[in-house]
């Protein structure tokens, strides 16, 4: 290997990139488990396709744009990564190879338009969805990673190179943005089918907090990886990551007991989702203490945001903006407060005698972030409304999104009533199925016996 | 004149297993139970999911259907009410019907033998 490559460094970045792979399932049962019955699966496969479709774009094109050698003013990567056919094995990004630090990064490009899917819950369709992942991330996630990730001297992306925002593991880049096109997306579809009328229960609150376990475990590459060294600056963002998560969920959990008069498990698991949201801009700057402090106020902001969408009638309808903008913009805004000059930075925050001076530049980065992903979502999703639909029928809604756009029900409890099959009984009444399955035609989906 | 009564009774679930053995001990050697769900007297209780508070006013309830002859159904019927009775609200219902024909599907009997 050149000089300059860590075995240790590659190893850890390496495992985090797995790690953070793991975040995408992991959230598609947390959302999963928040949907009803009849909409489950659709749900999970929301999450899921992003693993498909933005893992392609990313060797095609989005690696280069995120992090090809600036070609614009901050603002957009070259094309000189292309296919990721001039990228040598041994070709390093600072101490780890090209490829470990190029597949670190795509599990971020991934998760962040699965986070999206959570306010359109129930009613998109899923072929407008795939669409919409892949025209969003080509033209905001990949730039906005280049502006908010690539460093390269002073010549890198403008908010992290020029204007000198700080955001260590995502709160603008993911958070924000996907919280921010969710509002964008609830506006443009509208309200589900008997929004604030018809009560929408969790179907499986146990799966909601399998899937909030997977994110806080895999959360821990997602942060203390974007070190991208096993060294120092890790062990503070692991550090502060866990305990940001614990008092965030305290602090949701108080919020709650007071508001509502009781501690839900669907509080502890949104809670800590609101901690590890809030400090993944801010876990290498701050101190533990500060992030005791950070994840309290984003628990408790958190967990008071969310009741927004009743007051202003938008049906975001997993809250992936109350808590994904904002504990993504919340965590970015500390980060002018609590920054103590120490960790990945030495710029100081107000409470440690750095003044206002971070505290704009973190403002720019929310603002930024926040008007681009606004604009770009809503343009992107009003042209699928236009063009091929983004919305599913009311009828398919009400009967469930499960049957009519994937042909599947998330689960099979009960003996009777089971579906007769076309492929072994010739004489059987047809199963009510999706029209688009090839089961129209028997001849074609006959099994050999 | 129908033979035979349907006795249904609608209880709370944790006092089926008792029920049932009480109908055991009595001779009754068959009956039918459906999970239900209803209300009555008895109110709902509140859920909170993320703020948002749904009532829940369907309260979980067994369904037990037994089939007897005219002259033991009121007897039958003094079991289940003994048996599943707490003496707190929400205890449930318990009522008769005649029944005009009943065949047991494995030989045929028809009316009374078919119990």
């Amino acid at each position: 290997m050149p000089s300059g490559f860590s075995g240790g460094d590659t190893a850890f970045v390496l495992i985090s990139a797995a790690l953070v792979m793991l975040m995408t399932p992991g959230l598609a049962f947390f959302y999963g488990g928040m949907v009803r019955v009849k909409s489950a699966l659709n749900m999970l496969a929301m999450s899921f396709i992003a693993l498909g479709i933005v893992t392609v774009l990313w060797v095609l094109f989005g690696f280069s744009i995120a992090f090809g050698p600036d070609s614009f003013h901050g603002l957009i990567g070259d094309f000189s990564m292309v296919g990721m056919r001039h990228i040598g094995m041994n070709q390093l990004s600072g101490t780890i190879p090209v490829f470990a630090f190029s597949m670190f990064q795509l599990m971020f490009a991934v998760i962040t338009p699965a986070l999206i899917s959570g306010a359109i819950a129930d009613r998109a369709k899923f072929s407008a969805w795939a669409v919409f992942i892949a025209f969003w991330v080509t033209v905001v996630y990949f730039p906005v990673a280049h502006w908010v990730f690539y460093t390269d001297n002073g010549k890198g992306g403008w908010l992290v190179d020029h204007v000198g925002a700080l955001d260590f593991a995502g709160g603008t880049a993911v958070h924000l943005n996907a919280g921010i096109a969710g509002l964008a997306l609830a506006l443009v579809l509208g309200k589900r089918v008997g929004f604030k009328k018809d009560p929408m229960r969790p179907h499986s609150l146990p799966l909601v907090m399998l899937g909030s376990g997977l994110l806080w475990f895999g959360w821990f590459g997602f942060n203390a990886g974007s070190a991208l060294a096993a060294n120092g600056l890790a062990g503070l963002a692991f550090t502060n990551t866990q305990v940001a998560t614990a008092s965030a969920m305290i602090g949701w959990l108080i919020f709650e007991r007071i508001k509502h008069g009781a501690f839900t498990t669907l509080g502890a698991a949104s809670g800590a989702v609101a901690g590890l949201v809030g400090i993944t801009p801010a876990c290498a700057y701050i101190s533990p203490l500060g992030a005791i402090a950070l994840g309290l106020i984003c628990g408790v902001l958190c967990a008071w945001a969310i009741s927004l969408k009743y007051k202003l009638g938008f049906d975001d309808s997993l809250d992936v903006v109350g808590v994904h903008a904002v504990g993504g913009a919340v965590g970015a805004l500390l980060i002018g407060l609590l920054a103590t000059g120490g960790g990945g930075s030495a710029a100081k925050g107000l409470f440690y005698g750095g003044g206002f001076a971070q505290l704009g530049k973190q403002a720019i980065g929310v603002g930024a972030v926040g008007v681009y992903s606004f604009v770009l979502a809503w343009i992107i999703g009003m042209v699928i409304q236009k063009t091929m639909g983004f919305r599913v029928s009311e009828e398919v809604e009400i009967a469930g999104i499960d049957q009519a756009e994937h042909a599947e029900s998330a689960y099979d409890f009960s003996a009777v009533g089971a579906a007769l099959s076309k492929a072994f009984s010739s004489s059987a009444p047809a199963a009510p199925t999706a029209k688009k399955t090839a089961a129209d035609s028997p001849a074609e989906t006959k099994v050999d016996a | 004149m129908p033979e035979m009564k349907i006795i249904t009774a609608v209880i709370k679930p944790h006092r089926l297993d008792d029920v049932k053995e009480a109908l055991q001990s009595f001779g009754v050697h068959g009956l039918t139970v459906t999970e239900a769900s209803g209300y009555g007297r008895q109110r709902g209780h509140t859920e909170v999911y993320r703020g948002a508070e749904y009532t829940v006013d369907l309260v979980p309830k067994v369904r037990i259907e037994v089939l007897a002859e005219d002259d033991d159904a009121d007897s039958v019927i003094e079991v289940i009410v003994k048996s599943a009775r707490t003496g707190k609200i929400g205890d449930g219902k318990v009522w008769s019907v005649p029944v005009e024909t009943a065949v047991r599907v494995r030989t045929g009997e028809r009316g009374p033998d078919a119990l």
